[in-house]
């Protein structure tokens, strides 16, 4: 093809640099995990499989995984839906719904611990009311525990999956939808025959990310909880940080890694038109 | 029907918002008060008591610091890769296009933890374990492939006739560039820059593994989390919320581009 010379030059620091950053740790993050003193090894494997908080934390992150994503695509899809009736105030609603798209899942943490920590802002509320308080957060509570960590992950990361579904819907022609009303269609007709499936490949994108995303998910549960609700990648952070051992650290870090290519390969073959 | 268009979004707002408004509010609150029960929803004792404990806590000025000038230098060094990349990717259309922009896409979804633990042994031997260049790196690499997807985004939009014209009057590709072509995707490349510094200053796992002393804000909010008081908890909250305010305030134009369309 015409003019490829100066494309490689101009693309090439890029290719170096991607390269030393993700093509060698990787390699070098395989060599860690099944590679001791003595040649390969599994004992490393074994290890991390021997941990009950490495289960426990498996069983977490796909719990939340299940539990979160469908509710935040609906809310999500409710969302725009919205959005496209050109509410009052518009401008100020989007602008509210979109802030928690830069906000990390620590902040996400800290800001809704001040809401579910014991003496917080949720407790005076139901204090206020003559409701008796409860220890959402405490280690006896494992449900309320998780339902935390959901609510505040659902406001974290819901943005997100609305960003990609209002970027969708600019791209359906409004005239198909006028042309199912004038048909006769009722509103839920018309997202669920006309709207939605032209939002198919936005919905697939914002699926596959957003599982990827939940699978990293960590410093939320831990600012809320600290390791009584354990995550997987809160794990790696353990095993490297408290028990110094990089290397169960990566053979976590290869699970993830493994959960989110079966995530992104199965949502392409289930998706597939 | 309308009614409940808006009464729906205003419960949404009010679920979106009233966290932001408390963890203000929280923040800005004297330690005394915070101890009460039940807390007041009104601010009616502010006072900058919690934030300046905050500030002067260990490790909080120096990773401030540190968070601001890694998230300045990962913006830096991820136009200079990134730009030339995007130019490219809008510009010409060369064999390799295809599994380039393949191999971007991929690069985005790695997780992170996946990359943190070896370039941590990777950068113990190579002197960068520790550094603010080290973590500069992991975060320029997390950046880039949106970088670069973003900016050629950009830089389609920018016309190729006037550049072109540029270069008959006697510049050069490069002189074209800088003044024909940059000027007008400026406020294109300045939003990418911010969400380069955003995702910078947010990103805590790496920059955990990747350092010891010279951590960043959130790595040391992460560290000390599990023997601070509440009142440093909801002061290091707020501190690593208000900048995602600005960024959102700021680059809220181009949100759809960052976040929606260039991810197909």
């Amino acid at each position: 093809m015409r003019q490829t010379r100066p494309a490689l030059l101009l693309i090439a620091p890029s290719i170096v640099f991607m390269a030393a950053l993700f093509l060698w740790p990787l390699i070098a993050g395989v060599t860690q995990a099944f590679h001791g003193p003595d040649g390969a090894t599994t004992q490393y494997v074994r290890r991390m499989a021997d941990d009950p908080y490495f289960w426990e934390a498996l069983r977490n992150t796909a719990l939340l995984i299940v539990v979160l994503i469908p509710l935040q695509f609906a809310l999500a899809i409710v969302m725009a839906l919205l959005m496209r009736e050109r509410p009052r105030f518009a401008g100020l609603h989007f602008y509210i719904w979109v802030v928690p798209l830069a906000i990390s899942d620590l902040a996400a943490g800290l800001v809704w611990l001040s809401i579910f920590t014991d003496r917080g802002y949720l407790n005076s509320v139901l204090d206020g009311l003559g409701i008796p308080t409860y220890s959402w957060l405490s280690f006896e509570h494992p449900q309320t525990m998780f339902l935390a960590v959901v609510v505040a992950e659902l406001w974290r990361a819901t943005s997100l999956v609305f960003v990609i579904v209002i970027a969708g819907l600019q791209g359906v022609p409004r005239d198909y939808d006028e042309a199912a009303s004038v048909f006769g269609a009722t509103y839920w007709q018309r997202v669920r025959h006309v709207i939605l499936p032209q939002l198919r490949p936005s919905l697939q994108v914002a699926l596959i990310l957003r599982t990827i995303l939940a699978l990293e998910a960590f410093a939320v549960a831990q600012a809320l909880t600290g390791r009584n609700f354990p995550l997987l990648v809160g794990e790696t952070y353990q095993w490297y940080y408290q028990l110094q051992n990089p290397n169960v650290a990566t053979a976590i870090a290869l699970v993830v890694l493994a959960l989110s290519i079966v995530a992104a390969v199965g949502y392409l073959r289930l998706m597939r038109p | 029907m309308k009614l409940k268009v808006q009464l729906a979004c205003v419960a949404i707002t009010l679920f979106m918002g009233a966290p932001l408004y408390l963890i203000t509010l929280a923040a800005l609150s004297s330690r005394r008060s915070l101890n009460e029960f039940p807390l007041s929803l009104l601010p009616t004792s502010l006072s900058g008591e919690t934030m300046s404990t905050f500030l002067q806590s260990t490790g909080i000025l120096g990773g401030l610091l540190n968070s601001l000038t890694i998230g300045l230098s990962t913006v830096a060094l991820s136009l200079l890769i990134g730009l030339p990349a995007g130019y490219a990717m809008a510009r010409y259309a060369f064999r390799g296009r295809d599994p380039y922009q393949l191999a971007l896409l991929l690069t985005r979804a790695l997780p992170i933890v996946v990359l943190s633990v070896p370039l941590a042994r990777i950068f113990l031997d190579t002197g960068l374990y520790d550094t603010t260049y080290g973590v500069t790196l992991l975060h320029t690499a997390l950046a880039l492939p949106t970088t670069i997807l973003i900016t050629s985004a950009i830089f389609l939009g920018v016309s190729r006739e006037q550049e072109e014209a540029a270069m008959i009057f006697g510049a050069s590709p490069l002189a074209a560039f800088v003044r024909v072509v940059v000027p007008q995707a400026l406020p294109g490349i300045a939003a990418s820059a911010m969400f380069t510094f955003v995702l910078s200053w947010n990103e805590v796992l790496g920059a955990s593994i990747l350092t010891l002393n010279r951590r960043t804000l959130p790595a040391q909010v992460l560290a000390t989390l599990a023997d601070s008081p509440l009142a440093f908890r909801f002061a290091g909250g707020l501190a690593l919320v208000v900048p995602a305010l600005i960024f959102i305030a700021v680059a809220r134009r181009y949100l759809l581009n960052m976040w929606g369309t260039t991810l197909r």
